[in-house]
Formats: C-alpha cells, structure tokens, sequence
C-alpha cells in the first residue's frame, strides 16, 4: 500500500475516465476559447486596445475555465463511497490526491497551454509575448489545479459547493494572476520578465509541497 | 476479544442516537446489528470503523483504544459501506484493480472470481449499465480478496438476488471458520451456515 502505487492506480484510473468522459476536459477548454473569441468581437477593431488588455483577459479566462471543472474533482468519489473506504482503510490519500491533481491538470491545464499561441493570435500579441504566455501558462496552470483541487476538497460535503468553491479559491488566484498578467505585458514591451517567471516558479514550489498535505486533510474531515 | 466499544454515544442533528452503549466482537464470530430505520445502525458502523468519532466514549482494537492502534486496525479492517464504492463509469475489472492498488488486496484471477460472482460475461461493461444488484456483488467482490480479519459491512444483503445471499453467507461462513469476524446490519434475519448469528438491538429513540 505504497503512495506510488496507490499514485499509478489512481492516476491510470483517472485517464481512463478522460477518455471515456470527454466532456471533462473539452468543455473547459472550449470555453476558454470561446471567451478569448467574444472579447475581439466585444472590444471592436482596435487592436491597440486589444493588445494592453491581452494578457490580463487570458489569464482571467484561464482561471475560469480551470475553475469550472474543478468542482467535479473529488464530488463522483464522495458520492459513491469511494472516498468513504479508501479513508476507512487508511489508503494513502496523498498518492490519490497527487494523482487527481494530475489528472486534473492534465485535463484543465494541459489543452489551454497547446491552444493558447492560437489564442494569443485574435488578440494581436507580439511574438514575444506569445512566449511568454506560454512559459506563464506552463507555470501557472498547476498552480491554478493545486489550489482549485484544494477549494475542491473543503468544499466537499457542501450542498451547492460549486458557488462556495469560487468564492474559496479566486481569492488565492490573485497573486498569479498579477505576475502572470505582468510578465506577459512586460514581454509584450520586450522587457525581461524572468523576475515574474520566477515568483511564478516560487508559487508553484510551495504550493506542491502544501496543497496536497492540505487536500488530503480536507477530504479525511470531509468524509469523517 | 478483537473490537470492543465502551460507553459509545452519539448525538446527530441534536437527537441521541444512542448513549452509554457496550459492544464486543469476538474472533469467529457474526454481529448483526439490527434496529428501525434511523436507529443509528449507520452511525454505529463508521464510529466502529473509525470513520467518524464518538461524542463520548471509546473503541477499542485488541484492548487498544483506536487512537493507538489506527493504522494497525485499518490494515485488518474492511468496511463496505452503504454506498457501493463502485465507480460507475469503469468496468469490474478496472474497479478492482485500482482496489488491489489501495487496499492491498490479493492477487487472484479476477475473471474467476467475478464469474463465481455470477458476473460472468459482464467484466468490461461500464458499472452504470449493470442493475442494482449486480454494482453490489462488485463491491463484494473486494470480500474474497482480502486479507483483513474485521469486516464491517452496512446493509450487504440490499439488492441481491437468493442465489448472492447464499454466496455471501457461504463466505462470511469460511472467513468466520478462519477466525475472522463479522460486523453487519441488516433488516432480513440473517442465516449463516454453521454459525450463530449474535444480534444486537438499537433501540430507536426520540
């Protein structure tokens, strides 16, 4: 009973229910889409105003789009007593939630990360910026998967978690949010943005190392 | 004396469930807890289990009270409760596998084993299309997989067919012979070869 292999089955678990529900992983990623498409068409033909509002309408969309799937994270496992036995018989939780936050990640993260140069696109970014959407993307994504996994896991056993689990967790989006969008503005100027990559980086290294101790605390109360 | 619980009680939504409440399980033997619906019967199970504490009182695991032998009661525990732990978009199969992974279950031919189920012929088809009945002798499946001396099961019978009931029986019946013990409720009178059935009344209270 090993974290790794509880880690493997669960992750491997995981996949093969993104294969099997696609809607998981594309309707977050089509929303996405869709809400950096309405904003050119919202904004009209000024691509300079385009351009300066860019990288903070990317960032606020992919918060959103991570947000949105976040809710069904632990909720399927809770609801059909998965989560009830593994706590019973003391699995370790932190394998499986490392894994979900994996799985999510890969699910959430991943696809905004491959369409974004596209994206960067209809919003007239240089190809500087367009880099540096990328390697914020990279950085921030997992964050965004720890933290929403993290709201996931409190909001638990809440009637109506959805609305409550925003309400937890865009506050702590707020500091990525604000070197992300920095980093891509200043790329955008073709300044060095290497200071906010490696805030970003920090973020996500503390972040690693807490968020899954936490979720795995949150689901044993949730489910106790 | 393997699980032992002194003086439990348990309060939900400002009703007592039951208070001052004493109970033994004992190597070899088959405890069906039994009581009206809202009794507590659920309750009493994840208190036992160490799924939710007690708002008084103690459980104890070989003389030990939970809080020092956790982790050594999780390892001979297996608790199946209410709900299934069936996930239902993934077939029999892929459901045990990721169990062996979690609960440290034995290595066996699956495909034997859920045809003994009855589930022959049914291993890769997503859980959602089975019946009722046929998602609980999945999770039964875990019982003659595991290794653990204490099962505590809520409601095992519900859904099964004369001919599951008898299976199950069968194996509580061999796992007792082996000195395992068995925790269960349930509302039908329970019938196991070769073994008394020791019932504990929960009385309902206001």
């Amino acid at each position: 009973m090993s974290h790794v292999a509880v880690f493997r089955a669960t992750l491997k678990r995981e996949l093969k229910l993104l294969a099997r529900q696609k809607a998981d992983w594309v309707n977050p990623l089509l929303f996405f889409i869709i809400i950096l498409t309405l904003f050119p068409l919202g904004v009209g033909a000024k691509p300079n105003l385009l351009r300066e509002i860019a990288p903070g309408v990317i960032w606020i969309a992919a918060l959103l789009s991570v947000l949105l799937g976040a809710e069904r994270q632990f909720r399927q496992d809770y609801r059909d007593g998965v989560l009830e036995q593994l706590v019973a018989a003391r699995a370790p939780l932190l394998g499986y939630s490392l894994a979900k936050i994996a799985a999510g990640w890969i699910s959430s993260g991943l696809p905004l990360i491959l369409v974004s140069p596209l994206l960067a696109l209809f919003l007239g970014l240089s190809a500087e910026a367009l880099l540096a959407v990328v390697l914020t993307l990279l950085l921030g994504t997992p964050l965004l998967s720890l933290l929403s996994a993290l709201g996931a896991a409190l909001t638990l056993s809440a009637d109506k978690g959805g609305i409550l689990l925003a309400l937890v967790i865009l506050p702590l989006y707020i500091p990525l949010l604000i070197f992300a969008s920095a980093a891509v503005e200043q790329a955008g100027f073709g300044l060095n943005y290497q200071a906010q990559l490696a805030v970003l980086a920090a973020m996500l290294c503390v972040a690693s190392a807490l968020v899954p101790i936490a979720v795995q605390k949150a689901l044993k109360l949730n489910v106790g | 004396m393997l699980l032992s619980a002194r003086q439990l009680s348990c309060v939900r939504q400002d009703r007592v469930l039951f208070e001052q409440l004493d109970l033994q399980l004992h190597a070899g033997e088959v405890l069906q807890i039994a009581g009206k619906n809202g009794a507590g019967k659920s309750s009493l199970l994840r208190i036992l289990s160490g799924l939710s504490e007690p708002e008084d009182g103690e459980v104890c695991y070989q003389q030990l009270p939970l809080a020092q032998s956790a982790d050594d009661y999780a390892d001979n525990l297996c608790f199946i409760g209410h709900l299934a732990g069936v996930q239902p978009q993934l077939t029999a199969l892929e459901n045990l596998q990721f169990w062996r992974a979690c609960f440290a279950l034995k290595s066996a031919d699956d495909w034997a084993l859920l045809a003994t189920l009855g589930l022959a012929g049914l291993e890769d088809i997503p859980c959602q299309q089975l019946s009722a009945g046929q998602q609980r002798r999945v999770s039964l499946a875990r019982l003659w997989l595991t290794s653990a001396q204490i099962w505590i099961l809520d409601e095992p019978f519900t859904a099964l067919d004369q001919s599951a009931i008898a299976g199950l029986t069968a194996r509580i019946a061999a796992h007792c012979s082996q000195g395992g013990a068995v925790l269960l409720t349930s509302h039908q009178p329970v019938e196991i070869p070769g073994y008394a059935v020791r019932e504990f009344m929960l009385e309902y209270r206001w």
